[in-house]
């Protein structure tokens, strides 16, 4: 199964939406690999550098709630996927968001407040790195010479996505 | 114990259920637009499955840019263009005849009690207003309903929200989801329909409806719903008197939609909005609301009249009805976009038009642009506009740009003034 996690990027607000993962203007571009420049550039937090060798080195990213609100673009998780991020952590996300994540056979995984915090724990290693097993459930982080692991649940059907390598390819099979 | 609207509307439309909590639904109407479904195609082509599920299931327009501002955008359109052709979709429609997808499709008849509708935009949710469930999805979900006709769902619960009273003068439909939003928060309708009724609702005209399912994903909602009733079946009956025999026979068939006297709501909210005042947004998120009593004097460079949530004729004519014989303030722009054709022009033929350009309007031709900061009136850094739209994201309308959400009323009174203004002091 394909390997999910990486270096982590920790995005420390609420309400983060899918302008501020890419902006619109960029949604003239008609290939996923076009998108790779644009990767967060209008979301503007404390400490955050969207041009940042961090950000582009991320491979997972771990948020607080309501993460990819807005827009119905699936612009947002492209341009995570052509810049190597495939799972987001959040305490919740927007449906669409959310859906679209799984429906390209990524994971947006819910984990509890205090999972969250847990996780942030971490925000100030620099060599904070998560690794997730979608199949099992579980998640580790590991950083600053400190790890701690963690179980999560996905729906059944969000797992089938993932495995299938997301929706069309299911959809194609079964309908 | 009786059923809601939606989950009637999942019943009938339950093609599987692969999963405990995951429904796989026939979808009625997939509707396109040329910046999400593009991607969708030259996937469905690479596979080798250029094909659509049903031709006359599928409508599409080109309004996000429109004309189109550069190649990109051109490029884009053509795609759209050129797979509509090839797949024989009539519903198409391009420049000339285009205008912003959720007010152009209703306006043809398109969406009737009891569909399932999807498109690649997050304010497909706008179509409930006609008593069906409708849903922004991504471009993968629309590649599939392109291809299969089919959408999987959680099945959402259902908040009921009662709007009870009567709207006070200057105080509209854009008001009242204005204080929905600030009472749910953006998520606090997150995996729910939003279901509005109450004497309030009951009395709107189906623009009215539009604008407050419109902005039920700005509470997160995944779709809004109104009942189907007398006034859904006025609307609809140029489109429907062919296949009943009188109104009463349509509001009989298009009223078993209606959620039952005792369906089970997750939520019941009941607000009196009878003392509600004009209401702005006043930061970047949808449901940081305040009066406009609080936020009069803020300055603006720019008002905007349009888009899928107010660019309907009775907006521009409330709008037309404050401006008349005024002139906008002399440091402001104003701008005004008919969300389609029709509109266009049936504000012409009653004079809304010149009232506009003579109090010093730009009128644009109908399109998406400026709202989400793609064209035909995009901020300058440090820039305020005040909005009509749904959307008051850090820089939505343009990098380092604020909006300020409001009704088409207090659009109007603030491009007057140059600052954010109360409409009840002109009407």
């Amino acid at each position: 199964m394909k390997k999910f996690g990486g270096p982590a990027l920790f995005l420390d607000r609420s309400d983060i939406n899918t302008d501020e993962i890419i902006p619109a203007k960029y949604l003239t571009e008609i290939t996923k690999e076009d998108l790779k420049p644009y990767l967060l550039e209008d979301l503007k937090l404390p400490g955050f550098d969207a041009k940042s060798e961090k950000t582009y080195g991320a491979g997972v990213v771990v948020t607080r709630a309501n993460f990819g609100c807005g827009s119905s673009r699936e612009h947002a998780p492209w341009v995570f996927e052509v810049n190597g991020i495939n799972v987001v952590l959040a305490q919740s996300f927007a449906r669409i968001f959310r859906q679209n994540m799984f429906n390209c056979g990524m994971a947006a995984i819910e984990l509890t407040a205090e999972q969250i915090d847990r996780l942030f724990g971490f925000a100030g290693a620099a060599d904070a790195t998560v690794d997730v097993d979608v199949e099992n459930g579980t998640l580790t982080i590991k950083g600053g010479g400190r790890q701690e692991s963690m179980q999560f649940e996905i729906s059944p059907f969000d797992k089938a996505l993932v495995l299938a390598g997301g929706w069309v390819d299911y959809a194609d099979s079964k309908y | 114990m009786g059923m809601t609207t939606a989950q009637k509307i999942f019943a009938a439309h339950l093609v599987d259920e692969p999963f405990a909590g995951t429904k796989v639904l026939s979808i009625d109407v997939v509707m396109c637009h040329e910046i999400t479904t593009p991607i969708a195609i030259a996937d469905l082509m690479a596979r080798g499955k250029d094909r659509v599920f049903d031709p006359t299931k599928i409508k599409a327009v080109i309004d996000h840019v429109t004309p189109s501002k550069d190649s990109k955008t051109a490029t884009q359109a053509k795609m759209l263009r050129d797979w509509a052709r090839r797949h024989d979709i009539k519903d198409f429609f391009d420049i000339g005849a285009n205008g912003v997808c959720h007010a152009l499709f209703p306006e043809k008849g398109f969406i009737r009690p009891g569909n399932t509708v999807i498109m690649g935009d997050s304010h497909t949710c706008t179509h409930g207003a006609f008593g069906a469930f409708a849903a922004g999805v991504g471009t993968t979900d629309l590649e599939v309903g392109i291809l299969k006709g089919v959408c999987a769902f959680r099945e959402p619960k259902t908040i009921r929200v009662n709007l009870n009273g009567t709207l006070p003068k200057g105080v509209f439909a854009k008001d009242a989801i204005l204080r929905v939003i600030g009472h749910l928060g953006v998520n606090g309708a997150t995996d729910r329909v939003i279901e509005f009724g109450g004497p309030i609702v009951a009395q709107m005209t189906m623009e009215s409806r539009m604008t407050l399912c419109n902005m039920a994903i700005e509470a997160g909602g995944t779709s809004g719903i109104c009942m189907p009733d007398q006034v859904t079946v006025d609307y609809l009956w140029p489109f429907i008197s062919g296949s009943f025999g009188s109104k009463e026979e349509a509001l009989a068939a298009y009223s078993v939609w209606c959620s039952d006297a005792d369906a089970a709501y997750e939520q019941v909210i009941d607000l009196d909005l009878s003392d509600l005042a004009p209401l702005c947004t006043f930061g970047y998120k949808p449901d940081q609301v305040k009066s406009v009593t609080e936020m009069a004097g803020t300055q603006v460079d720019q008002v905007y009249l349009g888009s899928c949530t107010n660019g309907r004729l009775e907006d521009l004519r409330v709008a037309a009805q404050i401006l008349k014989g005024k002139k906008i303030a002399s440091h402001v722009r104003a701008i005004l976009s008919p969300a389609t054709p029709q509109i266009y022009k049936d504000a012409v033929a009653e004079g809304l038009i010149q009232i506009f350009m003579d109090a010093g309007f730009c009128v644009t031709n109908p399109t998406c642009g400026a709202c989400l900061g793609m064209s035909n009136g995009v901020l300058a850094e440090g820039e305020v506009c005040a909005s009509t739209t749904n959307r008051n994201f850090m820089g939505r309308m343009g990098k380092g740009g604020m909006v300020h959400l409001l009704s088409p009323a207090t659009a109007a009174a603030s491009a007057i003034e140059g600052k954010i203004a109360d409409p009840r002091n002109y009407l």
